[in-house]
């Protein structure tokens, strides 16, 4: 596909046009900036910047959160509170890292969420999609690291269950959590190669993050109608478009800087309503903290890990357990396949609205089920969000192509603006 | 009327930009700034050091700013010793005493006290920054190990590679038995 | 914006909760002087908290990651220098260096706790969460706020005077206690302080100080962090206005064209 047509960089002075032959970087900054975008993108479309900025503020407090912490067991806690009471501006650092992972993961869902809506995940863009999902899974990933760095109770005991997952599979399960460990338990070895790895792996992020830019330049945004950016003239996509610099960049930067003093809120007057009481008691082997529970934005999956109570044939509850966690998001990851609706956008899928909304209502319900202990109903509701969100997609969507009679889409992108937006000389008429 | 909507439009668009500048160097401070000693270290800076127990002709070495910091309650000797000294025989001329700024080489200006009792100075060799040993060299005072650098009695560099005399941090009596360095 | 409001507040509100689930029931809320976003220690009573800390609670108790120096520090108990020097004198330290006990100067922390099984108190007030729920959707943190200093005055002051042996230890009974019985012996009786401002000292009032102090103790910073808080939402939102007037400006041509 050639993209949607636009302009080109074009090397003016002497040095431009040598720089351009060498290395035609400032042409690849220019494209990326000025990008054609459709012009009726809404306020979902926000997220993508914020989450930009998320990895960003991630990576830079935390290289300067690590000239401070020590990865040793005797003394990670210590560093940690040092960096807390005696650092110059350190506490600030440290509770922006901690809420900022926060940030990031309500930005993350927001973006999967809109994605899942409008269709993003559709062809042409599955490569975006599964880019995204990889993201994702390394978000989780990154964050569970870190929460063990601290080296508190809920660091310790989390690192124990989350590691006890890969245990659970069958034969090689408890030599591989050996081997994740660096040991029979959760120890200096852990600690230390999560203290490495969640180093790396925000770097390898950022890697994945350029491929989901290039991948989305490549076919063109999606957007609220679904339709296609029209791209057989300049001219033409000039109708359906904006450039991305300015008009998207500042709002963009509008809705960041609105989220943005709603976290200085937070990291100035709340800092550790989102985290656990029990992580500021130093970690104890001997000891575990009477209800385990995850940082929220693993509950959702955690519940689903915990919705399986019974052993199926030869496999056990445990293992089921893990698959259906890890299944969670793989089945996410085929919606680009299973969703048969010719139709991309949920703005005109009658049907399809209610099953996403309810989507939304079992994922919510499901971080609430993940973070109560598993006694009286909370088991069985666990199963029933677990069912319905594996049927969303492996039998709902697939149905719902072949069901629903969509409503009728609008012909142009420029036509659902201006339905917005009514060009001033037909309101006056 | 266009023009002024144009005024306006540029008026906003530079008072978002620099708005938005300064946030954005305000945010870069405390990244700077937290490599800046901390509270633990910056309270370190100054020490008191009890010395009732040290005898004459005894020597007590403290760490102090990461350093080792040598006060010797010098007998009457090692005093004369070091007074008696020709001033131009020293390579160094200077007292290299941060409570006495420029002052000569002479014992008195090395000395804490009056008597010259006491002597407290940086125990870093002032060639490449080794530990010399107390009590030994040519001069009965220091001697530095890596490159046979001596100091007197005074801590006075007399031969040897050492460009000057040891260091003499700030220092203070604050009482009879209390040293405050720093 | 209605979206991104909703999903935010939805984010945070069953972000949840997690906190609680460890204390017994919800504790009693308490109007401590820092609490909101206006709130500020009460210098005095640091200063009555911190001798109720080291007539009673340091006998088995430590606070090992508070430096001496620190209660000088404005916004905390604020002594003076000598005062700091004069109370880091009445602990011994052990120092690696001499491989040895040594009286305590101001740069040193407190000792770590004396007797094993009592716990350290440095982030006692943020380790433990008085409020919870309702239904675990943590609304209660956000009105009354963590909890912290609110579950240790309850403690304080829900002995029941009910005590039981069991397997050779002691245990009293104690309402506000997890589980009901705690190891730790009422540990402090009426008028068992003396302060030097008068301040009432029946249990109630020396457990209200002593709790204040603690929540100093966890987080000597929160003054200087709601007042950076205040600076930054107040910037945050001048230049949130900014660029919504320069967005609106910008696309104005383009979405009323004539």
């Amino acid at each position: 596909m050639a993209g949607i047509p636009h302009d080109h960089y074009e090397p003016k002075s002497g040095f431009e046009k040598w720089l351009d032959a060498r290395l035609p970087i400032v042409g690849v900054l220019y494209s990326t900036l000025t990008i054609p975008t459709p012009k009726n993108l809404n306020w979902m479309w926000i997220w993508g910047i914020v989450l930009t900025f998320c990895l960003a503020i991630q990576i830079i407090t935390g290289i300067v959160l690590v000239m401070h912490y020590t990865p040793h067991v005797d003394m990670a806690f210590d560093s940690v509170e040092h960096i807390m009471r005696d650092v110059n501006g350190g506490w600030a650092l440290r509770y922006i890292h901690a809420n900022g992972a926060s940030l990031f993961f309500i930005a993350v869902y927001a973006h999967i969420f809109r994605g899942l809506y409008y269709g993003s995940y559709k062809s042409p863009r599955e490569i975006t999609w599964i880019i995204g999902m990889l993201i994702y899974l390394l978000m989780m990933a990154t964050g569970f690291l870190g929460y063990v760095l601290p080296w508190g109770q809920m660091s310790f005991w989390g690192a124990t269950v989350i590691t006890g997952l890969f245990g659970a599979i069958p034969g090689i399960g408890p030599i591989i959590q050996e081997w994740l460990l660096g040991g029979p338990a959760v120890d200096n070895a852990t600690l230390n190669r999560f203290f490495s790895l969640h180093y790396l792996l925000p770097f390898v992020i950022v890697g994945l993050v350029v491929v989901h830019i290039w991948a989305f330049h490549t076919t063109g945004n999606n957007n609220p109608t679904g339709v296609e950016v029209r791209r057989k003239s300049k001219a033409e996509a000039q109708k359906d478009t904006l450039p991305f610099w300015p008009y998207f960049v500042i709002k963009d930067l509008f809705a960041l800087c609105f989220i943005l003093t709603i976290f200085a809120a937070v990291v100035g007057f709340m800092p550790n309503y989102l985290g656990h009481p029990d992580n500021y008691i130093p970690a104890n082997p001997l000891a575990t903290p009477a209800h385990i529970v995850p940082e929220w934005y693993y509950l959702p999956f955690y519940a689903i890990l915990r919705a399986i109570t019974f052993d199926i044939w030869f496999l056990d509850a445990k293992f089921l357990g893990v698959l259906a966690m890890f299944g969670s998001i793989f089945v996410m990851a085929l919606a680009p396949w299973t969703d048969t609706s010719s139709t991309r956008s949920g703005r005109f899928r009658p049907m399809f609205k209610w099953y996403f909304w309810l989507l939304g209502v079992d994922f919510m319900v499901l971080m609430w089920a993940g973070a109560r202990p598993a006694e009286g109903l909370v088991p069985i509701i666990s199963l029933i969000g677990a069912i319905y969100w594996f049927a969303y997609f492996l039998v709902i969507l697939p149905l719902l192509g072949r069901i629903e009679k969509p409503l009728p889409v609008p012909e142009t992108i420029e036509a659902d603006f201006d339905a917005h937006y009514p060009p001033k000389s037909s309101v006056e008429r | 009327m266009s023009d002024t909507t144009g005024t306006r439009r540029d008026f906003l668009y530079v008072a978002t930009a620099s708005t938005g500048a300064i946030g954005g160097a305000a945010a870069v401070w405390p990244l700077i700034n937290q490599m800046n000693p901390s509270a633990d270290v910056v309270a370190l800076a100054s020490i008191e050091v009890d010395v009732a127990d040290l005898e004459p002709g005894a020597q007590m070495t403290v760490k102090w700013r990461g350093k080792p910091v040598f006060i010797r309650r010098r007998t009457q000797e090692e005093i004369d010793a070091a007074r008696d000294v020709n001033l131009d025989e020293l390579p160094d001329q200077e007292d290299r005493n941060a409570n006495i700024p420029d002052g000569d080489a002479s014992d008195a200006n090395r000395a804490l006290d009056e008597t010259g009792e006491w002597l407290v100075m940086m125990g870093v060799c002032t060639h490449l920054g080794c530990v010399p040993l107390g009590d030994a060299g040519d001069f009965g005072g220091w001697f530095c190990p890596c490159h046979g650098s001596h100091y007197d009695t005074a801590g006075r560099i007399r031969k040897g590679p050492a460009p000057e005399n040891l260091p003499v941090p700030q220092a203070v009596f604050i009482n009879d038995t209390t040293i405050k360095l720093g | 914006m209605k979206k991104i409001i909703l999903s935010s507040v939805l984010a945070l509100g069953l972000g949840t909760t997690s906190a609680f689930a460890a204390g017994g029931g919800q504790a009693h809320d308490h109007d401590f002087s820092f609490e909101g976003p206006f709130g500020k220690f009460d210098q005095n009573q640091l200063q009555r908290g911190l001798q109720v800390y080291q007539e009673v609670c340091s006998a088995c108790h430590g606070l090992r990651q508070v430096a001496f120096r620190t209660l000088g520090d404005e916004g905390g108990p604020h002594l003076t220098e000598d005062q700091v020097k004069g109370f880091a004198a009445n602990f011994d330290v052990y120092d690696a260096e001499l491989d040895d006990t040594r009286t305590a100067k101001p740069a040193d922390k407190f000792p770590a706790s004396g007797v094993e099984n009592a716990p350290d108190l440095s982030l006692m007030a943020k380790a433990r969460a008085g409020f919870s729920g309702p239904y675990g959707l943590g609304i209660n943190q956000i009105v009354k706020g963590m909890g912290g200093p609110e579950y240790i005055l309850d403690v304080l002051t829900s002995y029941t005077g009910e005590e039981k042996t069991q397997a050779g230890v002691t245990l009293y009974e104690n309402t506000a206690f997890p589980g009901g019985w705690i190891a730790m012996a009422p540990p402090i009786s009426d008028e068992q302080v003396e302060f030097a401002d008068g301040h009432k000292n029946d249990v109630e009032h020396m457990g209200e100080d002593v709790s204040a102090f603690l929540m100093w103790a966890a987080e000597p910073k929160m003054m200087v962090r709601k007042w950076t808080g205040f600076l930054s939402v107040g910037f945050l939102l001048l230049l949130t206005v900014l660029l919504y007037l320069t967005n609106k400006k910008l696309w104005a041509p383009h979405k009323r064209k004539a």
